[in-house]
């Protein structure tokens, strides 16, 4: 009696087990969005680098600030109703891709060029947002080294960070030239700065933003000098994992809503100022659809109907959040040239809030 | 009765797994189509696209990723075996020396098995590396003429080049395990009776012959299983590699991984090297063990 009992109950609990298990697995089949999983959470969980000055960098108090990280701040003030909700994730080049196919974060926004291969679903199966800066690959080598150019790096050391398209661009770069060099391949940008100035590398490889931002930390940075080459476009931008439409749109969408509102001129400042001219003003259609007084264009992205409003009081409009990390008076100054508006002679343009 | 009632419970338990493993293995080939993935090795065949700084056999940018990998590993094999060669010389020599007559040498030993235990491996070979070789002068230091040059772009010993990279993953993995090896050898010939010791003292054999024929055979099958736990350990350990450089096989599955963005057979490839690279250890050891042990001490 006893025993049966028992072998009953035990079969209850396998069963039960058999149940939790089959759900769980389930679980990720199925259609929702991340966009519920973010809201129900209250938080957006964002992939940083933390270690690059400008973009994303670790502060005295313990925040993160930079471009990179404003960006998360826009993407939770679209999402989440409050720019302060990040719980941000600092990670390396090569954990990166994982963290996001994994789920551990909802989204990158750390220093990620934008190629196909991480976009098609053959390759790392992302979906990229709009591009948030143009970079390009380049070299940094001591200015007492005689080295002007590529050519004059001929079978020497180049230091460069692993699992990064840095590392294949080199190698594109010198193939095509039919030069020889040796690379010291290292997981870390810190390991790579370390390794160049203590003499293994004649020179060291990264984007020029990441060189800048580097170079502003050396003991004598005058020292120092950027190769006018360019090895590469690097287009970076921010990205979820493929296959969510609802949260690649959102993106894509906050990041037009900052370009924009630059071209129209609403910044953190004067954002409610325009606010109340555009809901006074009936004729302002264009302004009234952008944010979000009349018409439905947040509401059909699932997110609030005046997210663009959340978005600019987060921290301003692109431009203002370049300035803020990249600007002239910024610790990492880096001209602005093809990152300017494309009325202003740059490339960044977006597509109608229609 | 029971035992029919037995029966139907097995066969409902044999159902039940097997639709527990369906089920997962389903949800991984479904995951895997969701993300676009598939398993799929053809980019094996593929050009690698990238250098290395060193390789053991002829390499370039356009040989396939697979050559690549074989190099990766070669490397890992090259650094391990000499470090255990090395590692193993010094655990011995300071395991000995913690047993010694002279104070001066016990307490050397003890010291150098004291902080190396208690500092952890990476930062070691973080300073092998930033410190202690590339801290050396661009141009090349020869202390002993031609026999030996040091420089941070590479060392030279007797006319072998190595790398600074080689020599910093070689040092901060022979240093850390010598001293667990040390601690092995110290454990092992504590397990000899004390009356062993006194015996061939009191026949007037001197330390080094008493320790060689009689205290060595008989501390043997105390030592040898745990030594190979420690080689396997180094071995492992020697993943750390890319921290300092290293174009070990995990730095160049690293590169291939990002590249093809096929992360996990590129870690399914890597985990089946390193049960290669361990197994081969494992059957090294065996072979030692039939050799260094009596047949009545296997096991």
């Amino acid at each position: 009696m006893t025993v049966g009992m028992t072998r009953r109950r035990s079969i209850v609990s396998l069963f039960t087990a058999c149940l939790a298990i089959t759900a769980c697995a389930n679980l990720g089949e199925s259609d929702s969005s991340r966009v519920d999983l973010i809201r129900n959470r209250g938080e957006l969980r964002c992939g940083v680098s933390g270690k690059i000055p400008g973009f994303s960098f670790l502060q005295r108090d313990g925040s993160y600030a930079g471009l990179d990280v404003d960006l998360c701040r826009a993407f939770a003030a679209a999402l989440v109703g409050d720019a302060d909700k990040v719980e941000y994730r600092p990670l390396t080049a090569p954990e990166r891709f994982t963290a996001l196919k994994t789920g551990e974060i909802d989204l990158l926004s750390r220093n990620t060029t934008f190629n196909l291969s991480r976009d098609a679903a053959g390759g790392n199966g992302a979906s990229f947002a709009p591009v948030v800066f143009h970079d390009g690959q380049g070299l940094l080598v001591r200015r007492d080294s005689g080295i002007r150019s590529l050519r004059d790096l001929q079978g020497q050391t180049i230091c460069v960070g692993s699992g990064t398209t840095t590392e294949q661009n080199l190698n594109d770069a010198f193939q095509s030239l039919g030069l020889p060099y040796k690379p010291i391949k290292y997981q870390d940008l810190n390991q790579v700065v370390a390794g160049y100035l203590q003499g293994r590398c004649k020179a060291m490889t990264s984007d020029r933003s990441q060189l800048a931002a580097a170079r502003s930390g050396f003991e004598q940075p005058d020292r120092h000098e950027i190769l006018p080459e360019v090895l590469s476009k690097e287009p970076l931008a921010p990205l979820s994992s493929g296959g969510d439409q609802r949260l690649a749109d959102a993106m894509r969408w906050v990041v037009y809503a900052l370009i924009t509102a630059e071209e129209m001129g609403i910044t953190q400042s004067n954002v409610d100022a325009k606010l109340q001219e555009a809901r006074d003003n009936p004729d302002l259609t264009q302004m009234r659809r952008f944010l979000g007084v009349e018409g439905d264009l947040g509401s059909k992205l699932g997110l609030s109907n005046d997210f663009v409003v959340n978005v600019i009081k987060a921290g301003g409009n692109y431009g203002e959040i370049y300035n803020r990390h990249l600007g002239p008076t910024s610790a990492v100054p880096i001209p602005r040239g093809m990152n300017q508006l494309h009325s202003q002679g740059g490339v960044l343009t977006s597509p109608p809030f229609q | 009765m029971s035992r029919r009632r037995s029966r139907w419970l097995e066969l409902v338990l044999v159902i039940a797994v097997l639709t527990v493993v369906g089920i997962l293995v389903n949800n991984l080939a479904v995951n895997l189509i969701r993300t676009g993935l598939g398993l799929s090795f053809q980019w094996l065949w593929q050009p690698a696209g990238f250098v290395l700084s060193e390789h053991s056999l002829p390499y370039e940018s356009g040989d396939s990723t697979a050559w690549a990998l074989l190099m990766g590993w070669l490397n890992s094999l090259r650094v391990i075996a000499c470090s255990i060669l090395l590692a193993t010389v010094l655990g011995v020599g300071a395991g000995a020396a913690r047993r010694s007559f002279n104070p001066l040498l016990r307490r050397l030993a003890a010291l150098y098995v004291g902080s190396i235990r208690q500092i952890p491996l990476l930062l070691q070979l973080l300073f092998w590396y930033f410190v202690a070789f590339l801290g050396l002068p661009s141009e090349p230091l020869a202390p002993l003429g031609a026999l030996i040059r040091l420089s941070n772009q590479g060392i030279g010993i007797l006319g072998l080049n190595i790398s600074v990279e080689f020599a910093a993953v070689l040092m901060g993995l022979s240093v850390f395990t010598g001293a667990a090896i040390a601690e092995v050898v110290r454990g092992g010939l504590d397990s000899v009776p004390r009356g062993q010791w006194e015996a061939f003292r009191s026949l007037g054999l001197a330390e080094s012959p008493g320790l060689r024929l009689v205290i060595l055979p008989q501390a043997l099958p105390a030592i040898l299983p745990a030594l190979s736990s420690q080689y396997l350990n180094l071995a492992k350990n020697s993943t750390l590699a890319i921290a300092v450089g290293y174009a070990d096989l995990y730095a160049v599955s690293d590169t291939t991984i990002t590249q093809t963005g096929r992360a996990i057979e590129g870690f399914l490839i890597l985990l089946l090297s390193f049960l290669a690279l361990n197994l081969l250890i494992n059957g090294g050891m065996q072979v030692l063990n039939r050799i260094m042990l009596l047949p009545g001490q296997r096991n």
